[in-house]
């Protein structure tokens, strides 16, 4: 129970940081601001890889599951990144 | 690997994080920050294949392999005005890996007994109840959300009155079954099963009685779904860069959620379940506010009227888009800014379909950011403007916003075009928005209605412009 708290924690403090961080934002980049952060959010893949790394060969199901979920969170992270890179080099001043 | 380092290196993945969302904070930091935080992505994935969990690569390698190959062509492909649906993808594709994990934490569980290293944590049969419902609503909810804006589906709200109970009830069932699940020790499938149908279920209920105008606050909503699932998969794993992530993106979302709803002058509650009650107070009659006062001009007259002005302001809305003319306001901006003009943009925050859309729209069309004013920049300074050119946009221009009580938008916060000298209003016709009513703006003495397609209005402007000089 300790752990928990501990990371219950965590997590309130992570979101107080997110809300001081994310106001400053300018309006200009809040579409960048979502498909960055949408990649980050795709940290799942980490919970991802452990669930279907781990699992012995027998636990068919546990492998797909983890299978879908590594390449949903995949291309999160893939797509997210990079469309990202896209924009903000749009937003790089004309010469 | 040891899991104190694992453990170090996880910090120093989310540490990136936060520094990548920090240099988004400025234009000039922007590029750099998303890069921090995709290095700690980096970071992160390598330390957990690296660590002693993971016995089985060929599986990993190849579910890596096709997700990135998808998300690469993804990323290239999708166009500006595409990425509303294309991030509602993404938050569905979020939800759904959370899921993904929940799922097959919890089978790993109830087959391998709760040592599974999978589902380490004593908290963890409710964090996979959250993770499973929330993960099931985003993915469900964001599909609904991608279908409308991609037009697969009707744009307007769908449903019926008691929609709202409906979702309710679905809620109330979803918790029972949670208790159920955390009550029982050993964790009953039905349970889970049941769960995961009915939380589908309902992200489809929640989002088709949403109207098209609030999608941008449907996807910022969805948006922090995906990093709230994260972080509840975070607790049944007990794994803090998970937590912390979660909990960065679903702030985010949070914040641009309520930007919007300011922006609309709504409450999250309204958005989410006010759309279908009956329109109360008479109908506005389109006729009565624009007869006989509705001025029509021609490329030629406009351009006379932009032949000594000093300062000119362009107010774009999802219409320019539509209309591709992007560019050719771009060019018409130049040809002003060669002359001396000052030319600014005013970007009402719900001018796209989707928070800051519009930006990255004239972007695109290589405006410098610099020129692109926020609604409160940009109301300090109509009094002292010259020209205003309003292109595809109406309801954030509406003055019935802040002058008629009984109006259903009164109270929004709109861009005073008004106040400026002359406004010219570029739109295929007097047809009403997304709000359904009439613009006394069209009717005022100080505007020119230049009625016909956006893009070639807009051109011959500028060749207009082009031949008085």
């Amino acid at each position: 129970m300790e752990l928990f708290i501990m990371q219950l924690s965590l997590f309130a403090l992570a979101v107080f940081l997110g809300v001081e961080l994310i106001t400053k934002v300018p309006p200009t980049l809040h579409t960048p601001l979502m498909s960055g952060s949408n990649a980050i959010s795709g940290i799942t893949l980490v919970g991802a890889l452990v669930a279907a790394g781990s699992g012995d060969v027998s636990e068919l199901l546990v492998q797909i599951l983890g299978f879908v979920a590594i390449v949903l969170a995949t291309i999160n992270v893939i797509a997210g990144f990079l469309v990202t890179h896209r924009m903000l080099c749009m937003f790089k001043r004309r010469s | 690997m040891n899991p104190t380092i694992v453990d170090l290196f996880y910090l120093v993945a989310a540490l990136l994080f936060v520094a990548g969302i920090k240099g988004l904070t400025r234009p000039r930091t922007a590029v750099l920050g998303n890069t921090l935080a995709a290095v700690g992505m980096l970071i992160a994935v390598v330390v957990t294949l690296l660590d002693k969990h993971v016995i089985s690569y060929s599986l990993i390698a190849t579910g890596i392999g096709l997700g990135a190959v998808i998300g690469a062509v993804m990323a290239r492909r999708v166009k500006m005005t595409g990425m509303p649906q294309m991030v509602a993808v993404l938050n569905g594709f979020g939800g759904g890996a959370s899921l993904g994990v929940a799922a097959a934490s919890f089978f790993s569980m109830t087959t391998l007994g709760v040592e599974s290293p999978v589902a380490a944590q004593t908290v963890a049969p409710v964090a996979m109840a959250l993770a499973a419902l929330i993960g099931a609503v985003t993915l469900s909810g964001s599909a609904v959300a991608f279908a409308k804006l991609q037009e697969l589906i009707s744009g307007r709200a769908i449903g019926f009155n008691g929609m709202k109970y409906l979702n309710l009830a679905l809620l109330v069932v979803i918790l029972i079954l949670g208790y159920n699940l955390v009550v029982n020790d050993s964790g009953s499938t039905v349970s889970f099963v049941a769960i995961v149908a009915l939380a589908l279920l309902l992200g489809v209920t929640l989002v088709l009685p949403i109207g098209g105008a609030d999608m941008p606050v449907v996807i910022a909503l969805l948006n922090s779904y995906s990093g709230i699932a994260a972080a509840a998969a975070g607790f049944i794993m007990g794994n803090t860069v998970l937590i912390v992530s979660g909990a960065l993106v679903g702030a985010s979302g949070i914040i641009l959620t309520r930007i919007m709803c300011v922006a609309m002058n709504r409450s999250l509650l309204n958005v989410l379940f006010g759309t279908l009650a009956p329109s109360s107070g008479e109908t506005i009659d389109a006729d009565e506010v624009y007869a006989g006062k509705v001025k029509s001009s021609s490329a030629d007259e406009i351009s006379m009227l932009l032949e000594d002005v000093e300062r000119v302001v362009i107010v774009p809305g999802f219409g320019m888009a539509m209309a591709q003319a992007q560019h050719a306001v771009r060019e018409l901006a130049d040809t002003l800014q060669g002359r001396g003009v000052l030319v600014e943009y005013a970007i009402h925050p719900v001018a796209g379909r989707m928070p800051g859309h519009m930006n990255v729209l004239l972007a695109e069309a290589e405006v410098d950011y610099e020129q692109m004013k926020t609604m409160e920049q940009a109301n300090a300074q109509f009094s002292k403007t010259d020209v205003v050119i309003v292109i595809g946009a109406n309801d954030v221009t509406n003055p019935m916003a802040r002058e008629d009580k009984g109006s259903p938008i009164y109270g929004m916060p709109i861009l005073n075009v008004d106040h400026a000298k002359c406004v010219v209003v570029v739109k295929r016709s007097l047809s009403p928005g997304f709000a359904g009513l009439p613009n006394p703006l069209f009717a005022n003495d100080n505007t020119f209605m230049m009625f016909g397609d956006g893009k070639k209005a807009i051109m011959d402007l500028t060749a207009a412009l082009h031949e008085t000089a």
